[in-house]
């Protein structure tokens, strides 16, 4: 069971998540260094994750998408804001317009990706910090439409084989 | 529910209001059929439950209903969901590569 603990700070809309993994530090650490690896992990199977652009830098923005199964995009990005090889780093998550450019309308969460040796391996904590109950809201809202679209074309596909 | 969602133009419409709030003209402006005919569906879509209306001056304005009333604490149950999603493809990649 990799993950070791869930804290909902209510009051701070932060969530914590603590997780063990059975790789070592500098393992975890170049998945998250690796765009490649880090798409493969980062969204459900049903909505792939593409990084367009990514590298562990301060002050580097990464870019990546979302595909949704009837093929549309939903752009995001990721200013880093610090990073400390190979044990943390920080960024805020943001929606994007399709040409990457940030989209202000939507909520930022500010993150801090923390990893240190355990005796499985690697004890990671993830902790994501929304600045008010409305931009969770909306951001659940957006996964929630995901998730409704994902339902609907499942009727949709099971319709069409009659 | 299945009702609402077994016909191709009420999905389409669910899908359109779930991303934001329309006018009811504005979504009959998107299919080739009657205002009347797409006032129906959104009709059937709001006795499912799936969709809200209010009036403005005018015009009708649709939403998705995606639980305006939800507290935070639900939320934040709800993103959890996609981090233990997360942390098990995590793990599954490094189990996978031993």
């Amino acid at each position: 069971m990799p993950v070791t603990d869930i804290t909902k700070d209510v009051e701070n809309r932060t969530l914590t998540i603590t997780a063990e993994f059975t790789a070592p530090v500098e393992r975890v650490w170049g998945l998250y260094e690796d765009p490649r690896q880090l798409e493969r992990v980062w969204g459900p199977p049903e909505f792939p994750a593409t990084f367009v652009n990514h590298q562990l830098r301060p002050g580097s923005r990464s870019t990546y998408f979302m595909s949704s199964p009837e093929g549309e995009k939903f752009a995001g990005y990721w200013d880093i804001t610090g990073v400390e090889s190979p044990s943390r780093f920080t960024f805020d998550d943001g929606f994007a317009h399709e040409d990457f450019t940030p989209d202000t309308d939507l909520p930022v969460s500010q993150n801090v990706y923390a990893f240190v040796a355990s005796s499985s391996g690697t004890r990671a904590v993830f902790t994501s910090t929304y600045a008010s109950a409305d931009a969770l809201q909306r951001v659940l809202d957006m996964g929630m439409e995901e998730g409704a679209r994902s339902a609907i074309n499942q009727i949709d596909a099971f319709l069409a084989r009659g | 529910m299945f009702h609402a969602l077994s016909d191709r133009t009420r999905r389409d419409i669910l899908r359109r209001v779930l991303v934001g709030e329309q006018s009811v003209t504005h979504l009959a402006a998107k299919y080739d059929m009657s205002f009347a005919a797409v006032q129906k569906h959104v009709a059937v879509l709001e006795s499912a439950g799936l969709l809200t209306k209010r009036r403005h001056g005018r015009e009708q304005l649709a939403s998705g209903d995606v639980g305006a009333i939800r507290s935070v604490a639900s939320m934040l149950d709800e993103l959890e969901e996609i981090w233990r999603g997360r942390v098990a493809r995590i793990e599954a990649l490094f189990i996978e590569e031993n």
